[in-house]
């Protein structure tokens, strides 16, 4: 299989030469469980959120064995840039070589193991490990190492080489990466997926943004639970009430945020779909009026929202709608398995830190006007929008978080074993199985919930081959 | 910051021009030669940041949005040492009707981050306060430790805050509170607060 990573000229890779075999992991995926029996067709046993050997075994069999999602090219945009991410528990320096290839490079020393790389972003030609001087470039390889008379060894071995991922690949500036040789391409991963995330990147100037920040936040519950919740429609006037109330508060028509979740969610015309792959896409854009300033006409208020609209409006006229747009929520839940979510305006990333711990992190993003079309009204659409993008993550997300964080409590109760997600299910008509694979249903149902459960099931059935890659 | 608009209600007075003082009011404010020493300066300042913390802890909300200017901001930096707000989200970043809201959001019953709620005692110390090129107006260094108790046991944030405080009808009013977290920029959990 050739993977093409970006920056890659286009060499041909000598991928089985580069590569380590690695041990088969400690537990065997197929024989920890009877997965059938944790995984049925309307409900879930409580042990997938609960047991350490379970989580253990996601972090090879899910991150690991399919694409994970690290970070988005903005991040990294010159030669030599780098940040520092995880991919399940491994951390990893996510960078632009000096040549200007990204690759995913272990953060750990060749040598004794210690990360060699300890800040959250930079630029640098070299990681000289802090522990014993080892230092290596920026593609991985070794470039010297003290006092080398003291060694036998040939260092032009690959094996002193630092590890990283084989296959990175980026869809549209969206870096992923996976440790598995047989995973499809990332394009065949994503699948009908990218038409989702093909019009969220469209309806932004020249398709472009830049990650601006984070709204970083972090629960005591599985990943999982935050995966189950980015396709739920059935939670949001229950979860986020006081944010509905709140954002209303003033309004003289109640149609702020998601308001359209109120009344008969289930006739309206929003959707949720299954998209294969464990990804799902829930579209609500059907309920927003499909005119110029649609969008800004539901957002809720924001710092400097009535003096930035009447000085875009006053500048650029009826134009000015479509810029406000930009500030406003797009409404949609774009989610890529197992960590990666396009809402709003955001880049939500879920990385497992234990079976019970989870971090989310909700990155910002800015829009791009490189060649100055937008007459520097983007600006101030920025400061808009940045102040825009702040509202869920304050109002609306710590309240789910703390739900998150009371279904793993209530999990402890060992003897009442079963988590429904069967709404939907069995009712003649309703889930939708279409041509292409999709499947759609009315957005309270959770059948996004069991299709994902599923491709998860499989998954932690199978025995993946993960293997490591070190420059020759 | 004069409109002729309710802050409450409309958000008219986050512009541009109130970006580019703020952040040249939070540049390279803490300098020695503008420190002022005076012992009832310094307890002044003291006491209503006191004040502010027992407000806060008491879930005395109305009373703690009274000692803000009818402007205001209260801003929790995500970057150590603040960043560019135009250009990057913020932990929070509320003016004054943001401010409300979050207030409204706590008081509905339904925000459930906050169901129970955290029982909270604030430590504040290391008090400085700084003059400003403004008669009327004066910045304020203070050091906090914040005990959180909430459903499972009790943590602390700790960090800086920044006040500016601006003269308005004989009252010493704060016009912009910044909050800096020591791990602003790591993954917090449920932080749903008043810091």
């Amino acid at each position: 299989m050739a993977a093409t990573a970006d920056g890659d000229s286009g060499a041909p890779w000598r991928l089985e030469a580069m590569l380590e075999k690695l041990n088969p992991p400690r537990i065997g995926g197929a024989d920890l469980y009877d997965w059938d029996e944790l995984v049925q067709e309307d409900r879930v046993h409580r042990l997938i959120y609960t047991d350490p050997a379970i989580f253990a075994l996601e972090m090879t069999n899910i991150f690991g064995a399919v694409w994970v999602y690290l970070g988005h090219e903005s991040q990294i945009p010159a030669k030599d840039d780098y940040i520092t991410v995880r991919l399940g528990l491994r951390p990893i320096i996510l960078l632009r070589d000096s040549h200007g290839k990204i690759r995913a490079l272990f953060n750990r020393c060749a040598h004794r193991g210690t990360t060699l790389c300890r800040k959250d972003k930079g630029s640098a030609r070299i990681f000289t490990c802090p522990y014993h001087g080892w230092s290596f470039l920026n593609t991985g390889k070794l470039r010297a190492v003290p006092w080398p008379d003291g060694y036998a060894c040939d260092f032009n071995d690959a094996k002193y080489n630092v590890a990283q991922v084989p296959r990175v690949d980026s869809y549209r500036g969206f870096i992923f990466a996976t440790l598995n040789l047989d995973a499809p391409s990332l394009i065949d991963y994503l699948g009908p997926i990218t038409k989702p995330i093909d019009e969220w990147l469209d309806r932004q100037p020249k398709g472009l943004i830049r990650v601006c920040e984070a709204n970083r936040l972090k629960y005591k519950g599985n990943w999982k639970l935050a995966y189950d919740n980015s396709g739920d429609g059935y939670h949001v006037v229950f979860s986020h009430r006081s944010l509905l109330e709140m954002e209303n508060r003033q309004a003289d028509v109640a149609n702020k945020g998601m308001s359209y979740y109120k009344g008969s969610p289930d006739t309206a015309p929003m959707y949720i779909a299954y998209m294969g792959n464990g990804h799902h896409f829930k579209d609500k854009r059907p309920n927003i009026q499909k005119r110029a300033g649609g969008l800004w006409a539901v957002e809720g208020p924001a710092p400097g929202s009535e003096h930035y609209a009447e000085a875009l409006r006053r500048r650029f006229g009826a134009k000015a709608e479509d810029i406000l747009d930009l500030a406003s929520s797009e409404p949609v839940n774009i989610n890529v398995f197992p960590n990666f979510s396009l809402l709003g305006n955001h880049i939500q990333v879920f990385e497992p830190i234990s079976v019970d711990e989870t971090d989310v992190t909700w990155y910002g993003t800015a829009v791009v006007d490189e060649d100055g079309t937008m007459q520097g009204a983007v600006d101030e659409i920025n400061a808009l929008r940045m102040r825009t993008q702040e509202q869920f993550p304050n109002f609306g997300e710590v309240d789910d978080l703390a739900n998150f964080e009371e279904i793993q409590r209530g999990l402890a109760c060992q003897e009442d074993e079963w988590v429904y997600m069967h709404r939907g299910l069995g009712i003649p008509g309703r889930v939708k199985r279409h041509e292409d694979g999709i499947i759609t249903a009315p957005a309270t149902d959770e059948v996004f919930m069991r299709e994902y459960i599923k491709e998860w099931k499989r998954l932690m059935k199978t025995a993946p081959k993960l293997v490591v890659q070190r420059e020759p | 910051m004069q409109t002729a608009h309710d802050p409450t209600i409309t958000s008219y007075y986050v512009t541009d021009e109130l970006y580019r003082e703020l952040l040249a009011n939070f540049t390279n404010w803490q300098r020695e030669e503008l420190a002022i020493a005076a012992p009832e300066v310094r307890d002044h300042f003291r006491l209503l940041l006191e004040r502010e913390a027992r407000l806060l802890d008491e879930l005395r909300f109305d009373e703690w949005l009274a000692m803000y200017a009818p402007e205001c901001i209260y801003w929790v930096p995500g970057t150590p040492g603040g960043g560019d707000p135009r250009r990057e989200i913020a932990i929070s970043f509320d003016d004054r009707r943001r401010m409300e809201d979050r207030i409204y959001r706590l008081r509905t019953g339904y925000a459930w981050s906050q169901a129970p709620k955290s029982r909270t005692v604030r430590i504040i110390s290391n008090v400085e306060v700084f003059a400003t090129g403004e008669n009327a107006a004066r910045m304020v260094r203070s050091n906090f430790l914040i005990s959180e108790f909430r459903v499972d046991g009790t943590r602390f944030l700790s960090g800086w805050c920044g006040h500016r405080f601006v003269q308005i009808a004989d009252r010493w009013q704060i016009q912009v509170r910044q909050v800096n977290l020591i791990d602003c920029d790591r993954n917090l959990r449920n932080p749903s607060i008043v810091l």
